[in-house]
């Protein structure tokens, strides 16, 4: 390299030990050109792949459902597999023949519109995920156009074979091999959270033949073929070989970025374009979200089956009814003139006649079947839908990200959920590292007692348990965001800030501390030109957060060269800041198996020193004998962060003599140049060796920190009665951190670990396996103490086992009986099964909430999927049915939302069978008085008429209908459980609404008969005709329906009572502008409200009586029950109603923590245990 | 592999944080409507509400059922039903042969007036098991051609009696065809009693869908012959009897006006009815009646509207009174928490 580069060059992997190597490379390329092992791209030479036989597909992606041509075949197929609408199908089709008892526009009309509008919404939808895929598409990358020159260049337009130049923080546009990368040694890092969740980076590193292409010149000329495998869904796998100059070089998996994922920390990669849009790995992993439809929809397919039955028997009377008649009677009816009747009425062949008219019985009652319900919940869901993306609580303002419902066919599931499954990075943890507290030499620093002890202290103070204080406590958990202006250090404590440190006593240690922080690491500084200070890129973010803190402290780790690291010590005793500079010897990075890093360095005395950082038990097994000073202090420390959910590592160090070292270093060199399969045993045995006889100095906790709001919201949701598990891909220890910070484990609760032991057999681990889970079966059993919960904490080796058919049952009876469960390192489609598992083995509704692309198979598979936003994947979003930009919304989002829409469709649904009942049934007794001719006794513009106008009011039921105010919702979780419960939409229910919609059927038809059958109604002498009684039947309707209408809201806005007023109103105002057209189109109606109706006493005094019996049963019920039974919502809105919950605070605030359900998760039970145990400490005291 | 060139600079790493600018375009605007606090009347069912509200039905409909069962027993109402006894002796066996045959179908009825009746005293036929309701018999005619004269031969609805030899009939259909024929004449002490057989029908009828410009042509000229014929030169917006007729009636029992007598008649009066029984029900075991009567402001002698307000009225009484027991015998404060699911279950806590 003989340009003479101002770019600095690292060989970032002179820092690597472990990974990195290729396991076992020569493996591949043996199988390449063999079948499925056909794909072969020409590098830089894109223009060869746009033919046959190597044209590949495009870059662009689709997830559309539908396309321009497909959408109006494919839409309208979807629109008539609901069985009801094939039904209104059938109907308007037979509406065209003679059998129809309506006019063919009066059925087809409101079909058409119906799934005209359906397929409205279906198109918007698909509409978004184009203009998503469009944006996905149009994202500019740099490709070579040839010439050495890179010029911007849209996603879709990236073609296989092109050579691409992704920058730092870009996303891969398609499966890339990495040619290249700023560092000498071509090692690049990725973040691959969206394809597998982990939040550390990953290393990749280039062939060496293609280190030299690093710059934009170099591709002038370049030429390479790449034979590898078929497009297919592994990620962790890839076979291939490259030609390049005559030679054949085998690819493996650490050479390919996958689309999604990240380049991070590195300033830039080449590489060349292998498989492109679906052909990309994270593609051929994506499966088709499902299409999910909420329980309540579930169910009401069951009640339109019954009325489908209902729908079938009473057509099957009416027909039977009908050849009776034509049998019999029919002959006898000379005005009918039977002898010259069409096949329909045929007196001789009364089967068939039946049969016929069966269509036609079936198209009359059809008004059982309501069709506007469908669409009138489509409107109501897209309405309520925009109420969740319009609420400004549920906004967040940081991120500039409002909630958003995705599909709005959800809304009502959002108020049953019994099951919280959530992720856990990005979903309850920012995925941000806090330095928060330390330990040096046995001495705490950092602000002294957690949350939880204080809150607990404070109540104990109170005689009674004052749910105020603790409510402020909680909520100032979710404000106590320290505003600490440095990101990654959140340590308060005068003693070590701003140089204090050195008049601790032990100063030699604390020095020696920091030095660790500072120097033991893998990161990169860099300057930030504005502010001066440096930023580090580090692997993780706790090595971030370490040296921040250093930094902070006065050791400023500024710049790292390739074999040394210079730290500037800004306070010493001669107060001038003083470059240090540590020769790096040897690293031996972290992995999740060692759980330790070491460095060895040279510091400018010429002194080997070790450092190493490390769990706990990993490090306190490798102290020397008088490495342990400082023991017994730093384990009560640690012990004090584990409880308060803080990541902790220990710190230890060495002194080594050169000639040791060296000895050790000859060893070790051996065992890195090995090759073979042996290798990483012997380097681990050459690590093994070095690190002992340590010497504890201190430990470090580190907040993993969680999203605002997370512990509250946790709190309330464990309130309502919602369980949680947690499924995260991060190792066991985080996950337990995470789940002490979030108050979903706490001491004193019993943690039943499953872990299998990795070297036995398969039979012997399941066997282990379900010996733990028998065990934790029967420990739960045992327990005699009521407070007492469990915890199940298992990892996603075990969970593997514990998934199989024969073991999955008792392995959620143990979940379900525990409080909190807990699943580490597990994969996303572990997640996926775990969530299949508790929605079927518990048949209650699951809710998975996640932020990467790993937990886009839980999102699909649960019944509500909600995914974060503001996280730079989409794909979780994407997948998700809500999305909300932070965890804490779920509580709004389910607690009020869910809570509203639930009752509001309920309620909906089951008054739209009433309505309906109670209409179409009128339809069927008329029929029997008219020889079951399936003659309606409503003109067919009524029925249309209907079909919009009496939809209204329960549209605005199903959008505003508060039981309760949002406040109230939030104060008193425990309301939540009506619907996971299922309160509003039982059978008992359902059945009662039927019933009612049944007798006022009766009470509105035999009225009006009785009183209108052959008397003049009027004082001119007018008898009634058809369309007089069937005007004022209908009337009588309307008032019913909307006075019942009323009789079931509890709310009423100027809209409710625009609609109810309305729908009124407008039948009146309808029925003079019908009467008023000329009678070709309004016939016997013509004129019939202003001059026959209007002028009778009769049809007002009717309409009154009609009107108020019919809701007379439901009137006596409800107030029945709210009398001698009255529900919660009930009591609550007597309570606000009368103002008691402010002029009786105490019994409000007493009320509201009874309300909660017995919970044994959250910041409240962890209060109350701590308060149990403070409380029989005091019992044993006296 | 490649040298080893540690250099000073640092440059050409990092890009600036990408910390995009606050898009507050996203953030939703504020309206009572979106954040559902739009102002509210929540009204909620307390006992006074609830016992009100049944005593207010009851005081309302008590008296409303009152009056209308004065209105109605102030209605005088004189039912014959003649459809036996106007076939005679040897006939009765076999009405419909008597009907259908030439016989001479006159038959007289004595009518006793029991109590005053004031004018106008409305003159009903009632038919019984007469479906006119029938979709066959409802769909048979054709409004365009009963409206207007330009579309005299429109008669595609109205089959099977829509033409006669290939002419189109006016009026066309069923309904016409069936048109009731029997005819009523009233006498009072020898003296003709004169029926107004005008304004029986809606006045939209006769203005908008009967034409004054619509005559009946090859009108009961078929092989057939169904009910009433009708004068040809007459309009049909002045042939009330059709217009009547024509409107169907919704239950096979019906009434339908046949005319006025402009006349007090008084208690003990006996009226001599001459009617010619000319209308087959008798096929279909029809039963046909002859109704005078009056009406109150309500229309005709209906009590069972007023007996159906007085129960109501009577049921609402009897609920107020029994939620008034219950509230007193088993009261409970509104708004009483102990009644909280989680306080009336001890299992919750």
């Amino acid at each position: 390299m003989a340009k003479g580069r101002i770019r600095r060059k690292l060989l970032k992997s002179h820092l690597y030990t472990f990974c990195l190597y290729p396991g076992a490379a020569g493996k591949a390329g043996q199988s390449v050109g063999g079948p499925g092992f056909s794909r072969i791209v020409h590098c830089n030479e894109p223009q060869m792949h746009s033919q046959k036989p190597f044209k590949y597909r495009a870059n662009d992606i689709s997830t559309t459902k539908y396309s321009f041509l497909s959408f109006l075949p494919k839409g309208l197929y979807e629109q008539f597999n609901r069985v009801a609408n094939l039904y209104f199908l059938g109907c308007a089709i037979a509406s065209l023949t003679p059998l129809s008892p309506f006019s063919a526009v009066s059925m087809i009309a409101p079909l058409a519109f119906v799934v005209g509008l359906s397929m409205a919404k279906e198109a918007l939808e698909d509409w978004r995920r184009f203009m998503q895929d469009m944006e996905v598409n149009s994202r500019k990358v740099k490709v070579h156009t040839g010439e050495g020159a890179f010029n911007k260049t849209a996603w879709q337009n990236v073609r296989v074979g092109d050579v691409v130049r992704v920058e730092k923080d870009q996303f891969f546009p398609s499966d890339l091999l990495l040619l290249s990368s700023n560092y000498e040694d071509g090692i690049c890092y990725v973040e691959t959270m969206n394809l597998d969740g982990e939040t550390n980076l990953k290393a990749k590193r280039a062939l060496e033949v293609t280190l030299d292409l690093d710059e934009d010149e170099d591709f002038k000329n370049f030429k390479g073929v790449i034979k590898c495998e078929d497009p297919n869904p592994s990620l962790y796998t890839f076979v291939g070989n490259l030609e390049y100059n005559g030679q054949v070089y085998a690819i493996d998996p650490s050479q390919i970025l996958l689309r999604d994922s990240k380049l991070r920390n590195t300033a830039f990669v080449y590489g060349i374009v292998i498989f492109t849009g679906h052909d990309s790995k994270v593609m051929q992993n994506s499966t088709k979200s499902p299409s999910k439809r909420s329980r309540i929809e579930r169910k009401m397919d069951y009640i339109i089956y019954v009325l489908f039955s209902v729908l079938l028997v009473i057509s099957l009377i009416s027909s039977f009814g009908f050849a009776v008649e034509i049998k019999y009677n029919m002959p006898e009816w000379w005005f009918m003139r039977p002898q010259q009747a069409d096949e329909y009425y045929n007196p001789n062949e009364p089967v068939t006649s039946g049969i016929s008219h069966m269509v036609t019985a079936l198209m009359l009652y059809g008004y059982l079947i309501p069709i506007s319900l469908y669409v009138s919940i489509e409107v109501v869901k897209v309405l309520q839908a925009s109420f969740i993306n319009q609420d400004i609580l549920m906004y967040d303002e940081d991120t500039g990200i409002p909630a958003q419902a995705r599909t709005s066919n959800l809304n009502e599931e959002l108020g049953q959920v019994d099951t919280i499954l959530s992720d856990k990075t990005g979903t309850l943890t920012c995925n941000q590292m806090d330095f928060l507290k330390c330990s040096i030499a046995g001495t705490a620093y950092g602000s002294s007692s957690s949350d939880i002890e204080l809150a607990a202290e404070q109540q104990l103070t109170n005689d009674h348990v004052n749910k105020v204080e603790l409510e402020a406590v909680v909520s100032s958990l979710g404000e106590k965001d320290h505003k600490s202006p440095i990101k990654g250090f959140n340590f308060e404590d005068s003693h070590l800030m701003k140089g204090n440190w050195l008049r601790e006593p032990k100063v030699e240690d604390i020095i020696l501390f920091f030095r660790i922080l500072a120097v033991c690491h893998t990161a990169i500084p860099e300057l930030n030109e504005e502010t001066g200070t440096y930023t580090y890129e580090a692997e993780s973010p706790d090595e971030g957060a370490f040296l921040v803190a250093a930094r902070e402290f006065g050791f400023e780790f500024f710049q790292r060269t390739q074999s040394s690291v210079i730290v500037r010590e800004k306070y010493t005793a001669s107060g001038k800041p003083i470059d240090r500079e540590y020769k790096i010897l040897n690293v031996l990075e972290f992995t999740s198996k060692r759980k330790r890093m070491t460095v060895i360095v040279r510091d400018e005395d010429g002194q080997i020193l070790l450092m190493c950082k490390g769990a706990d038990s990993i490090i306190f097994d490798r102290l020397s004998k008088d490495g342990r000073l400082y023991q017994a202090d730093t384990t009560r420390h640690l012990n004090e962060y584990g409880e308060a959910g803080l990541r902790t590592l220990a710190l230890a160090y060495k002194k080594l003599e050169e000639s040791e070292y060296s000895a050790w270093n000859t060893e070790f060199q051996k065992a890195k140049t090995s090759i073979g399969a042996d290798r990483d045993i012997m380097l681990e045995k050459a690590a093994e060796m070095m690190e002992r006889d340590l010497i504890l100095i201190g430990a470090t906790a580190v907040e993993d920190k969680l999203q605002k709001g997370v512990p509250k919201c946790i709190d309330k949701l464990a309130q309502a009665g919602l369980k949680l598990w947690v499924l995260t891909g991060d190792k066991m220890e985080t996950a337990i951190n995470i789940g002490y910070a979030c108050s979903l484990l706490r001491q004193g609760m019993k943690q039943i670990c499953i872990q299998a032991n990795d070297s036995d057999s398969i039979e012997k681990i399941k066997g282990d396996i379900l010996k733990q889970i028998n065990n934790g079966l029967q420990t739960i059993k045992d327990e005699k103490d009521p407070y007492a919960a469990f915890a199940v904490i298992i990892d996603g080796k075990t969970l593997a086992y514990a998934l199989e058919d024969d073991m999955k049952h008792r392995f959620l009876d143990l979940g379900v009986q525990c409080a909190s469960v807990i699943c580490c390192r597990v994969s996303p489609k572990q997640k996926a099964l775990v969530t299949r598992l508790v929605k079927e083995g518990t048949g209650k509704t699951t809710l998975a909430i996640g932020d990467g692309a790993n937990d886009v198979g839980m999102i699909q598979e649960a019944d509500i999927g909600v995914g974060i936003s503001g996280v730079e994947g989409m794909q979780a979003v994407m997948a998700s049915d809500f999305s909300v930009a932070q965890f804490r919304f779920l509580e709004r989002l389910l607690v009020v939302h869910g809570h509203w829409c639930y009752k509001r469709i309920a309620q909906m649904i089951c008054y739209f069978f009433y309505k309906n009942i109670a209409f179409g049934l009128t339809l069927f007794y008329f029929e029997a008085f008219t020889g079951f001719s399936g003659q309606s006794v409503y003109d067919d513009w009524y029925m249309l008429f209907n079909v919009v106008l009496t939809s209204l009011p329960v549209i605005s039921l199903g959008v505003l209908e508060q039981d309760v105010s949002s406040e109230v919702c939030l104060e008193f979780p425990a309301i939540y459980q009506q619907g996971p419960r299922n309160l509003f939409f039982d059978w008992y229910r359902i059945l009662g609404w039927m019933g009612n919609g049944l007798l006022a059927s009766l009470i509105i038809f035999f009225l009006n008969i009785v009183i209108f059958y052959n008397q003049a109604f009027r004082i001119g002498g007018q008898t009634a005709d058809m369309t007089a009684l069937g005007t004022t039947m209908f009337t009588c309707i309307i008032w019913s329906l909307n006075i019942q209408i009323a009789l079931t809201m509890s709310h009423f806005t100027w809209i409710q009572h625009a609609t109810i007023w309305g729908s009124i109103v407008t039948w009146y105002l309808f029925l003079a502008v019908y009467g008023a057209l000329s009678p070709d189109i309004s016939g016997n109606a013509y004129q019939i409200l202003v001059e026959a109706l209007a002028p009778a006493p009769m049809y007002w005094t009717t309409t009154l009586l009609v009107a108020i019996t019919c809701n007379l049963p439901y009137m006596a019920h409800i107030a029945y029950q709210r009398c001698l039974e009255p529900m919660d919502h009930h009591i609550i809105q007597e309570i606000k109603y009368y103002r008691k919950d402010v002029e009786d605070q105490h019994m409000w605030n007493r009320e509201q923590s009874k309300g909660r359900q017995k919970t044994k998760i959250g910041f409240t039970a962890r209060v109350e245990a701590k308060i149990r145990l403070l409380q029989s400490k005091m019992h044993k005291k006296q | 592999m490649s040298s080893n060139t540690p250099s000073s600079s640092a440059g050409g790493v990092g890009s600036a944080d990408s910390s995009a600018p606050r898009r507050n375009s996203k953030r939703p605007k504020y309206s009572k409507f979106t954040q559902q606090e739009l102002p509210a009347c929540k009204p909620i069912l307390t006992p006074r509400w609830v016992i009100s509200a049944f005593i207010l039905v009851s005081i309302v409909f008590i008296p409303i059922g009152v009056v209308s069962l004065f209105a109605s027993q102030d209605v005088v109402e004189i039912i014959d039903r003649y459809e036996t006894e106007c076939v005679p002796q040897d006939f009765r066996n076999n009405k419909v042969s008597f009907i259908q045959s030439d016989a001479n179908k006159t038959c007289t009825r004595r009518l006793t007036v029991t109590k005053r009746m004031k004018q106008p005293i409305y003159v009903y036929y009632q038919l019984d098991n007469f479906y006119q309701n029938h979709r066959r018999y409802v769909k048979s005619r054709s409004d365009s051609q009963l409206k207007d004269n330009s579309s005299w031969n429109d008669v595609s609805s109205c089959k099977p009696e829509d033409d006669s030899n290939g002419q189109p009939i006016v009026p066309c259909g069923l309904i016409a065809w069936s048109l009731f024929n029997d005819t009523y004449n009233f006498s009072l002490n020898n003296q003709q009693l004169a029926v107004n057989k005008t304004e029986i029908s809606w006045k939209s009828d006769r203005d908008s869908k009967f034409g004054n410009d619509v005559f009946p042509r090859n009108f009961q000229n078929g092989t057939l012959i169904g009910g009433k014929s009708l004068d040809p030169t007459v309009p049909l917006s002045e042939q009330e009897d059709l217009i009547v007729w024509m409107r169907t009636a919704a239950l096979p029992t019906f009434r339908k006006l046949y005319g006025k007598i402009e006349r007090d008649l008084q208690p003990n009066e006996v009226i001599h009815v001459t009617l010619e029984n000319n209308y087959n029900t008798y096929s279909f075991n029809g039963k046909k009646k002859l109704v005078l009567s009056t009406t109150s402001w309500l229309g005709g002698k209906n009590d069972f509207l007023g007996i159906a307000y007085l129960t109501v009225g009577g049921l609402c009484f009897f609920l107020a009174l029994s939620f008034t027991v219950v509230y007193l015998v088993k009261p409970r404060r509104l708004g009483d928490p102990s009644y909280l699911s989680w306080n009336r279950n001890p299992g919750g806590q």
